[in-house]
């Protein structure tokens, strides 16, 4: 795991670096970076922080019994030099045995997409509500919401388990149905719903209050001209708020792909067996005994892929997220 | 950047709609590979089969030759025509009935499916899978297994999230005693039952939490061999030991020859300081004999006993003698027990104290056997006249709360016969303390051999320390002896251990 959190890490700085020279206020700063002595200690530490990443690139192409025996580095002294993609093949293969990777890559895909649409459209709606909408307790249902950023997940995840095996009943009055492990519905076990309502439960509460932070800067003056003409709620948040806040929407939605793609535990208890994501497949394929662990460096890398990529296109949106929830104020 | 805006909020759109095509494509595919796996399954069914034919007529002799004992436990159900019943097959040439007759195939469990969790993965895990095969087309059941690396954490939260599996594959009594004091777990008297007729003396009390059977053995390997280099051996004109004192003698004698007797890791990240428990047990069954056993791991007799002591001691003649050790003594601590007997392969020590399994983790074309590359052979008794003690690990199937129903009784039942157990031997080296096992079935010689080592066996006892507490067992013992190790003193040793024993 800390494989791929290092790129993300990484990713990271370099965008705190972008983030600086846009800020005009720290001109000094970002004079400084411009300069020969400040190229030289960013190109340093961005050569520092992307090493491990390049010693498990090189790592997943060589052979099991020289990954076994000696280090990446040896790779590059002379007569040390041997190549193969065996490691990819074998993580690639679709046989337990071997890695079946392909399976869990869709998996894993069938698990990010609505774990990431679903929270930020409620969380939008939820942002919308807390923003623009007058009702009592309003205020201290927002301090609530916000409280539960505190909660670590573990701790719900008996609880939320408990709710998908035995359901809410009120006397006979089926509040919440039980959805796992009934087998009336096979759609509820060819795709990972467990885990979608969990990612959406979990991600609610720093959604909600990224989102409410956007919205409820946003100019009243645009809200009420259509309040005035006839607009609805509905009519206002579709046609007005989502428009107007898509970089919050999309700097949000990259946060949450993100975490919930590189997420094990929450996958791995809502998402076992077939349904499994890639993270949770990735711990298991060095075998009963870890005997078998040359093929994780190939695995890790094909797991990193996406995030690199999501990355790499979105990194405009990303930067701007950071700056979205910060500079409010 | 407004454009900027539009091209993401499309891409997000799209992506909406791929994962909609996604998700229906992918279920057209979910659905389409149980098909592909019952046909790659249909293949090894097909030899499954023949093989439980062919042990059917095998089993048949040897029902015959007990067949007193044979008749008597099957009192329940059509005694006398259980040896024709196994032998008989269907047209096709599938058996019409499994493990002598209790399991008819009529596909009377068609639609049913049983799920089995287990620490079991890999290619370990194909051949569990493979073996059922038979079963499966037998009686129409789904069996389905999930391997895990977290299994002891997982399965606690599946049992108390409501989300428990049929069948927990176990491989730690201790846990198991815990789950069934807990109320976890279901007692099954007649599986009991079957395990004492049929397995090795023992098992069926390994099995059992206060008096009540819940856990009937899968699989099971051997822990107390000692792997050496048969070259070097024959080079150096040394002889197998077959006392302890001439294990002594030969390490002094490598000593007094310039080269380096022993190699041994212990590091297995936050399991580190296990193989330490296994030489402490072997020794203790050696030099105490199994009733101390007993005491020792029932805690009948403190921690810090004195005869627990003279074990400590034994092991520390071997594991903390510097001359005797790769590397020195310290080194042991931070070297893998995956890699703690590669050296054993390449010649730069001579033994290594490890189990069975650990043939995977020599190095590619390391051959086994008397004229391989590595060999093994048994941890010698105290005296040659000694009964042969034998120190075993293995998983433990048990049925959780609320899921006894009949057709994963019959699972757990036929996972513990003899059909399934000789189709494993066939794939692999998953072995069974059940005394059906026909070890002449068996593909790997190196298997064979401690197959046989299992069966001539006098006194089996399961790992101590999975049978110890959570708390000592995958606790105090595996730290304190790692401490004991890098310096800490015999007596600091056991009586840390002592201290951390739960009050109960």
């Amino acid at each position: 795991m800390t494989a791929v959190t290092v790129p993300s890490g990484a990713a990271g700085a370099g965008a705190a670096a972008t983030a600086v020279i846009a800020e005009p206020r720290s001109r000094r700063i970002s004079s400084w970076l411009r300069s020969s002595p400040g190229k030289v200690t960013v190109w340093a530490l961005v050569f520092l922080w992307t090493i491990p990443t390049f010693g498990l690139l090189v790592t997943s192409f060589r052979p099991e019994n020289k990954i076994k025996s000696t280090g990446w580095w040896t790779f590059f002294k002379p007569g040390d030099y041997q190549l193969t993609i065996k490691n990819y093949t074998d993580v690639l293969n679709a046989k337990t045995s071997n890695g079946d990777m392909g399976k869990y890559f869709l998996n894993s895909i069938k698990i990010v997409i609505p774990g990431t649409l679903l929270p930020i459209l409620i969380a939008a709606l939820a942002a919308y509500a807390f923003s623009w909408m007058r009702f009592k307790g309003r205020d201290w249902l927002f301090i609530v919401v916000v409280g539960l950023l505190v909660v670590p997940l573990q701790m719900a995840l008996i609880p939320l388990l408990r709710l998908f095996t035995t359901g809410v009943h009120i006397g006979s009055v089926t509040v919440f149905p039980a959805i796992a492990g009934s087998s009336s519905f096979d759609f509820l076990k060819s795709n990972p719903v467990q885990a979608w309502i969990a990612h959406a439960c979990f991600a609610m509460p720093l959604a909600i209050f990224l989102l409410k932070n956007f919205i409820s800067s946003l100019p009243s003056e645009l809200i009420e001209a259509a309040r005035v003409d006839g607009a609805g709620h509905l009519r206002i948040f579709w046609k007005i708020i989502i428009p107007l806040s898509v970089p919050a929407l999309a700097s949000l939605a990259i946060f949450q792909f993100l975490w919930v793609w590189n997420d094990y535990l929450v996958g791995y208890v809502f998402a076992g067996g077939n349904n499994a994501p890639l993270t949770v497949r990735l711990v298991d394929l060095a075998g009963s005994r870890g005997e078998d662990w040359q093929r994780l460096t190939a695995a890790a890398f094909l797991t990193m892929v996406v995030p690199l990529a999501v990355f790499a296109a979105l990194q405009r949106f990303f930067v701007r997220g950071l700056v979205t929830g910060a500079v409010k104020g | 950047m407004s454009r900027n805006h539009r091209v993401a909020c499309v891409a997000l759109v799209a992506a909406g709609i791929l994962v909609a095509a996604c998700g229906s494509d992918t279920k057209s595919s979910t659905t389409a590979s149980p098909t592909t796996a019952v046909a790659g399954a249909a293949g090894a069914a097909t030899t499954a089969a023949g093989a439980a034919t062919t042990t059917a007529a095998g089993s048949a002799t040897t029902a015959g030759g007990s067949a007193t004992t044979a008749g008597g436990a099957a009192t329940t159900s059509g005694a006398g025509s259980t040896v024709t019943t196994t032998g008989s097959t269907n047209a096709d040439g599938s058996p019409a009935a499994l493990v002598d007759g209790k399991i008819p195939c009529t596909q009377q469990y068609k639609g049913k499916t049983v799920t089995l969790f287990s620490s079991i993965r890999d290619t370990e895990a194909d051949q569990l899978v493979a073996g059922y095969a038979a079963y499966e087309k037998c009686t129409g059941i789904k069996v389905e297994h999930e391997g895990s690396g977290e299994f002891e954490a997982q399965l606690k939260v599946r049992i108390d999230g409501g989300n428990a599996p049929d069948v927990a594959l176990i491989p730690q009594p201790g846990l198991m005693a815990d789950l069934a004091r807990a109320g976890s777990l279901v007692a099954q008297p007649d599986l009991g039952q079957y395990v004492k007729d049929n397995y090795l003396s023992g098992y069926d009390q390994i099995g059992s939490v206060d008096g009540q059977f819940y856990g009937t053995p899968l699989s099971a390997n051997v822990k107390s061999l000692v792997w050496y280099n048969p070259a070097k051996f024959k080079e150096k004109g040394y002889t197998i030991p077959t006392t302890l004192d001439e294990l002594k003698a030969l390490s002094d004698k490598i000593v007094a020859d310039g080269g380096m007797p022993w190699c041994a890791g212990i590091e297995s990240g936050t399991a580190t300081g296990w193989p330490v428990t296994d030489w402490m047990e072997d020794f203790m069954l050696r030099l105490e004999g199994p009733d101390v056993y007993d005491q020792w791991t029932q805690h009948k007799i403190p921690f810090n006993d004195p005869k627990v002591k003279e074990v400590a001691d034994a092991v520390a003649s071997y594991l903390k003698n510097d001359k005797y050790m790769l590397g020195g003594v310290k080194s042991i601590a931070v070297t893998s027990f995956q890699n703690g007997g590669v050296g054993v392969a390449d010649g730069s020590c001579y033994l290594h104290h490890q189990g069975s399994f650990y043939s995977v983790f020599f190095p590619k074309g390391t051959t086994v056997g008397p004229d391989g590359t590595v060999n093994w052979f048994y941890l010698p008794t105290k005296s040659a006249s000694d009964p042969k003690v034998i120190l075993t690990g293995g998983e433990f199937m048990a049925i959780t709360k609320g899921n006894d129903r009949p057709e994963v009784k019959d699972t757990v039942l036929f996972m513990a016969s003899a059909d399934y157990v000789n189709a494993e031997v066939q794939l692999g080296s998953r072995l069974s303390a059940n005394k059906h096992m026909d070890i002449n079935l068996i593909k790997s010689p190196q298997d064979r051999e401690v197959a046989k080592l299992l069966q001539s066996s006098d006194v089996a006892r399961f790992d101590g320390s999975d049978s110890l507490p959570g708390a000592v067992g995958s606790g105090t013992f595996w730290k304190q002896s790692t401490a004991w190790i890098v310096g800490a003193s015999t007596d600091e040793f056991l009586s840390n251990v002592e201290k951390s024993w739960p009050k109960s």
